[in-house]
């Protein structure tokens, strides 16, 4: 399934292109060494935007948790209905998290808890973004 | 008269405030509500602003008050319902015309200012406060009870009013563009993976009903009971346009939008118009309706760590919720009568009604409980509104139902089977919403 394009904007930049690199990068505050997603202005705890950097993931999470889409409000996939929509949390901070379509996983046949690895697909424009398989 | 947001400092986000300093001095004591609507059909006399004015003048008939009495207005300026004016359509100036209108052509059309009401409610003429409770009515009620109890109007209005229009819910705008902005695709919510509405509130209640062993069928008896109680309330949509009851097998066989979230544990879009008028204590006294007294208001705040709020994150929340409503009344979860908390999406109505400890609940104890009597002729009401499942997109049937109950005004939807005396409503979230505790008595 084709997601809608990406145009990254001043704050979402450095993910993007770290995604267009093949690498999945996080914002972070490097003062409270404490990781946040999505993205902010400023850091959620100390409210600085002065510590703000963006670090390279392991690309290893699990699956948290998911829902089946029967009905989407976004045009471009609603062609692709039923599909899964999954919450991956990372293993760097299992407190952040990232959505996932799963591809490859058969729809509402998802393993709870079970790990996955980062992979990058191409958005409708060529703009990558990560994306989550089930590790075998 | 230019109308202000209201400050965070009028609500009362923390535990430890005590009890709310206004406790009992401020009283509900008008009702109004205009018919309700699928979507605006186009007409001048239908407009989301016809609709408003129909119901401030039915709330300021229902107190017996001399519009020139009125001092204050607080209303929620955002109106949609998710549907927004096309940008390439042209708007009907005949629409326009037919009103007094602000520099803003869609004011009382998609949008509505203070202002827009006061230029074409000419017996308001003594409106000197305005202030905007941005959200929904659960927002406006507070930052109302507020200035009611800190001097600002004696006599206030309170309003939320919804515009739909042709199209379906949220696939218009964003959701129809080849391209998104970076931080909008990576936003909580509608995003590049296409979550629909509910999607959040579908996943929190499969991590709990995998956490507490239940499933998702243990909602039909309180869905049933919702809409029945909702055909009770003739103010309603389904009342007013599809009388029809729901049953279990309904639901159950309903489709899915966000699987476990099925059509009915959604909402429905709709057009219309409910407002309030609020006094002081002492006011309340010489109007035509009993007074409902305000015990307390509270905020929700809850922020989550990362995309979506986890079970654990939506509990803890809950639960503060619960233990500020009860600080700033001075009562404990024991006096409660009967709860109105919201309901839009379904799924998540348990973790507002556990979170207030209701009849004793602990967390993964709600959907046994609507296994129980749960009607308003039995000793527990749930939700005895119908809420938004029962009667529509409006998130108001709750407060007015707290005011109507307590008043034994309820008609069919009367609880009978214990005394009202003190109810809660609000929300909308549970990580984020306004509430308020009603009584019969001011103590």
């Amino acid at each position: 399934m084709v997601k809608q394009g990406v145009v990254p904007d001043e704050l979402t930049k450095p993910f993007w292109d770290a995604a267009n690199q093949g690498r999945l990068e996080i914002q972070s505050c490097s003062a409270c060494n404490r990781l946040q997603n999505p993205p902010l202005p400023a850091c959620s705890q100390c409210k600085s935007a002065d510590n703000l950097e963006w670090k390279e993931m392991s690309g290893k999470g699990k699956i948290y948790n998911y829902g089946v889409v029967y009905d989407c409000p976004v045009r471009l996939l609603q062609q692709d209905q039923p599909f899964n929509l999954a919450v991956i949390t990372l293993d760097d901070d299992p407190g952040i998290q990232m959505y996932s379509h799963l591809p490859g996983t058969p729809v509402d046949d998802v393993p709870v808890g079970a790990a996955v690895e980062v992979i990058f697909e191409e958005t409708a424009n060529g703009q990558k973004v990560p994306e989550w398989r089930v590790v075998a | 008269m230019t109308t202000q947001n209201a400050p965070t400092s009028m609500y009362r986000t923390t535990e430890g405030l005590g009890v709310w300093e206004h406790k009992g001095k401020v009283a509900a004591v008008g009702i109004g509500h205009s018919p309700t609507t699928r979507r605006w059909d186009g007409t001048a006399e239908n407009t989301m602003g016809a609709n408003s004015i129909f119901a401030l003048r039915q709330a300021i008939a229902d107190a017996g008050v001399d519009p020139a009495d009125i001092d204050g207005l607080v209303l929620d300026p955002v109106t949609t319902t998710g549907a927004h004016w096309p940008e390439e359509q042209p708007i009907p100036m005949d629409v326009v015309n037919a009103y007094n209108q602000t520099d803003d052509p869609l004011d009382g059309i998609a949008k509505l200012s203070a202002e827009w009401i006061l230029k074409n409610m000419p017996e308001l003429k003594n409106v000197k406060f305005t202030m905007y409770g941005m959200g929904c009515m659960s927002h406006a009620i507070v930052v109302a009870a507020q200035a009611v109890g800190e001097g600002r109007t004696h006599t206030c209005l309170v309003l939320k009013s919804w515009h739909n229009l042709e199209g379906r819910y949220n696939q218009s705008g964003i959701s129809a563009t080849d391209t998104v902005p970076g931080t909008f695709a990576m936003s909580p919510g509608r995003t590049l993976w296409g979550a629909p509405g509910s999607y959040g509130t579908a996943l929190q209640f499969a991590e709990y009903c995998r956490k507490y062993g239940k499933s998702h069928d243990m909602m039909a008896p309180f869905m049933a009971n919702s809409r029945r109680n909702g055909l009770m309330f003739p103010e309603g949509y389904w009342a007013q346009h599809r009388p029809e009851a729901l049953t279990a097998e309904d639901y159950l066989n309903a489709r899915w939008i966000a699987k476990p979230a099925n059509l009915f544990d959604n909402d429905i879009p709709i057009m219309v118009s409910g407002a309030y008028l609020f006094t002081t204590a002492e006011r309340a006294n010489d109007m035509k309706q009993k007074p409902v007294y305000i015990l307390n208001h509270a905020s929700s705040r809850g922020a989550q760590r990362s995309i979506l709020p986890t079970l654990d994150e939506v509990e803890a929340e809950t639960a503060e919720t619960g233990r500020k409503l009860y600080e700033g009344a001075g009562i404990t979860a024991a006096d409660l009568s009967f709860e109105n908390m919201y309901d839009g999406f379904a799924l998540f109505h348990q973790f507002h009604l556990e979170g207030l400890r209701f009849r004793g609940m602990q967390n993964g104890d709600a959907l046994d409980f609507y296994q129980t009597d749960i009607s308003i002729e039995g000793p527990n009401p749930v939700l005895p509104s119908g809420g938004n499942i029962g009667s529509g997109r409006s998130r108001f049937w709750m407060h007015t139902d707290c005011i109507q109950q307590i008043q034994g005004r309820a008609g069919a939807r009367q609880i009978t089977g214990i005394k009202p005396e003190i109810g809660v409503s609000g929300g909308p979230m549970p990580m984020g919403g306004n509430f308020t505790v009603w009584s019969a008595s001011p103590d």
